[in-house]
């Protein structure tokens, strides 16, 4: 007998092209059926709910070890987990750097027993200096699924060839923060009339624009694939488009935020609202969203980035960069769905199916056998955003006080359910 | 508070602003408002005894985060002129150096009960951050690249005085519009008042979409003044052309000084104004500063009785809340 059923949910499963009312059965943590009128050791009732696969994460902060104010892998699983999501893949910018095998195998043990799968994205350079390589062999033997140096650019555009030409036997993709520092300098948001108006200085597109163009050349020098993080602007879009059409192995995400939000939105120097890249302009949001559902961007990613409010309550200059989306992710983005700009089950892709084959995890799909990682969201529950009721250690939250229509509520990993009627069941 | 001779009729402000921080937020009747209430307080400026008792008892903190001299003098003769108790904070003995946020400075400083806060800050928008956590009047005294809404309302004060009215005349600010507060806060308030406005600068030193604030947009000097009853000079940080927005002070000069020839091409009886300190020789010739165009010192002058009526008007205004 399954050890758990889930009924009569609304079952979208993108990867297998099923959108069908009906009961999924779960044993020994994966997928052991689905079909109507099956029985379970335990079953959950989904009547009115979309039963989908774990949402996958490629893109979060979860600040441990270093900085466990901010976040760390337990608040940030439980987080991922009230999210919907049973997959997150943390970038290595903690203190230390995960820029070694030992630091990288840490964090997976310690994340074992969370109630989400976490996976370690590995620096690319030693302590994301931008001077050497990091152990990348060492990282991916530990369980590392991809390099970055998240949170700044290359610069060094003969070290960036050394390093897709190391990584190529690993099999890992090497994603980018496409940023030239020059042209970013001391910018704070994005530039044009928001900032000028504002007295604030800006980032102009083009400081994204060149290191993506730079490394799609890199890729097709080396043949390593390659993942551009947070696609923002409009340039980088048709950048990626074109190296798609050319065969290139060239991926992108796109946070939230820059789907649904510009730059003409921001309350005046509201530091929840700051982060690298910025919210672009109305044409370049439009960009994101037309890529995302025409299929150029394959996944949509958080950017999770938590701060503390002392290190946010500060000018807009010396605020932090970075917003913290786990939770809030799903009810954000379903409101593209409802604008009829992607269709539920295209959406339902860049959150599942989508980012699993970028970094080659297993899961994101149904199929009898997968990993029994689902996720069951009611799309009508409208609810408030409130920041002090989020799992995230921290609050730095643009979508504070809004109100959100799609929420998940039960989150099964591994066949475990983790967190139920939107309560993580580890926590409180 | 007992009113005296002295002091000039009260007027209840005709707008409901609790803080000053940009002239965005402005009507031109309420800037109109601001710079007649300016030149009652003007006039007391050229008597003899130059203090009035209208804000006896009042305190005012004047809080600069930044280095400035002409701007935190003006603000303290004012507040004095206004037999107000003036404070001052400054960055220097403060403990913002110890890495106190600007909250707790902002709760400290509404701890010690003053009654009007004069601000100026190195980051934009830590006006309005203040503005946001205290009670108290808060006056903007430049934030950033952001704001300047005092120097933008003495600018305005002496072009009236020179040219007798504001709407319809041709103003060119000229110089690093990018970092300039004073160019953003006067731009807005001349587009209320009705004032064509240009700006001139190489393009390195102009922002992103400046012609969103209703100027036109001028790289040459000579087609920038062509026709203008005022120019606003705009002084050129040296530091700026290690940042490469331009080669050389030589070069910027050779380009962007302005000079008594220039002034051929201009409207009769063209006024030069500039918001100090002066690089002279670098944006304006040295014969010109002291020449009958200028109205440099009037604007030093303005500025006192500007920011008394600010002062006042302010606290009259939130005084009359409580």
């Amino acid at each position: 007998m399954p050890d758990l059923v889930l009924k009569n949910g609304r079952v979208i499963d993108p990867a297998h092209a099923i959108d069908a009312t009906t009961d999924i059965a779960i044993r020994h943590g994966r997928i052991a059926a689905l079909g109507d009128g099956l029985d379970g050791a335990e079953s959950i009732d989904c009547t009115g709910l979309v039963v989908c696969p774990g949402l996958i994460d490629l893109h979060v902060h979860l600040r441990d070890p270093g900085q466990e104010w901010k976040e760390d892998l337990l608040s940030g699983g439980r987080a991922a987990a009230a999210g919907g999501f049973t997959t997150v893949c943390c970038m290595p910018n903690t203190l230390p750097t995960n820029d070694t095998g030992a630091i990288t195998r840490d964090m997976v043990e310690r994340a074992a027993d969370g109630p989400v799968r976490i996976l370690p994205v590995g620096a690319i350079t030693r302590g994301l200096a931008g001077e050497a390589l990091a152990e990348i062999g060492e990282m991916v033997t530990a369980g590392a699924v991809a390099i970055s140096d998240d949170g700044c650019g290359v610069q060094d555009s003969h070290l960036m060839r050394r390093a897709m030409e190391y990584a190529k036997p690993f099999e890992i993709p090497v994603v980018i923060h496409p940023q030239d520092d020059h042209l970013f300098g001391h910018g704070v948001m994005n530039e044009g009339w928001r900032a000028t108006e504002l007295g604030l200085a800006g980032i102009p597109s083009a400081a994204e624009d060149v290191q993506i163009d730079r490394d799609i050349r890199l890729s097709a020098l080396t043949g390593t694939p390659l993942h551009v993080a947070h696609l923002s602007t409009t340039g980088g879009v048709e950048l990626v488009r074109r190296a798609q059409g050319a065969g290139l192995l060239v991926s992108a995400e796109v946070t939230p935020h820059h789907l649904l939000l510009t730059d003409t939105d921001m309350p005046a120097y509201d530091p929840d609202w700051k982060m690298s890249p910025p919210l672009r302009s109305a044409a370049d949001r439009e960009a994101v969203v037309a890529a995302l559902a025409d299929g150029t961007i394959q996944a949509i990613a958080t950017d999770h980035a938590p701060h503390a409010p002392e290190e946010k309550e500060r000018p807009f200059d010396d605020a932090p960069f970075g917003v913290i989306g786990l939770e809030t992710c799903l009810g954000v983005v379903l409101a593209l769905v409802r604008e009829g700009r992607i269709s539920l089950a295209d959406l339902i892709h860049r959150l599942t199916a989508g980012p699993a084959r970028l970094f080659g995890l297993d899961g994101g799909h149904l199929g009898v056998g997968a990993r029994a990682d689902l996720c069951c969201f009611d799309p009508e529950a409208r609810w408030r955003v409130e920041p002090e009721r989020f799992y995230s250690k921290s609050r730095n939250c643009p979508w504070a006080g809004r109100e959100l229509t799609g929420r998940p509520l039960h989150t099964i990993t591994g066949g475990r359910v983790v967190c139920r009627d939107g309560a993580v069941t580890d926590a409180r | 508070m007992a009113e005296t001779i002295d002091t000039p009729a009260p007027k209840a402000l005709p707008f409901a602003h609790t803080d000053l921080l940009d002239t965005a937020e402005l009507t031109a009747k309420e800037i109109r408002f601001l710079l007649d209430q300016a030149e009652s307080f003007h006039e007391i400026n050229e008597r003899q005894v130059k203090k009035v008792p209208t804000l006896r008892g009042a305190t005012i903190m004047d809080c600069f985060f930044e280095p400035s001299t002409r701007t935190r003098s003006s603000f303290e003769l004012a507040g004095k002129r206004l037999s107000a108790d003036v404070i001052n904070f400054s960055a220097a003995a403060s403990s913002l150096k110890k890495g106190e946020s600007l909250r707790d400075t902002a709760r400290t400083l509404a701890a010690m009960g003053t009654d009007l806060i004069v601000v100026r800050h190195p980051a934009s928008g830590a006006a309005a951050y203040l503005a946001h956590e205290l009670e108290v009047p808060v006056i903007n005294a430049g934030d950033g690249c952001h704001a300047h809404p005092t120097q933008a309302l003495l600018d305005l004060f002496t072009l009236r005085r020179a040219l007798g009215r504001l709407s319809g005349l041709k103003v060119a600010i000229v110089g690093d519009i990018t970092h300039s507060r004073v160019a953003r806060s006067n731009l807005l308030a001349m587009r209320t008042l009705g004032v064509e406005t240009r700006v001139c600068a190489p393009p390195t030193l102009l922002p992103a979409a400046v012609e969103r604030y209703g100027c036109r947009v001028f790289y040459r000097m000579a087609d920038a003044i062509e026709g203008v009853d005022a120019i606003m000079m705009l002084r050129i940080q040296r530091e700026r052309q290690g940042g490469g927005a331009f080669p050389s002070l030589r070069e910027y000069a050779h380009n962007y000084c302005l000079t008594r020839s220039h002034l051929a091409l201009a409207a009769p009886g063209c006024v030069v104004l500039h918001p100090g300190p002066i690089n002279r020789g670098v944006e304006l010739a040295h014969d010109l500063a002291d020449g009958p165009e200028s109205r440099i010192l009037d604007q030093v002058t303005a500025g006192v009785a500007v920011r008394m009526a600010v002062l006042y008007l302010f606290w009259q205004q939130h005084g009359s809340r409580q």
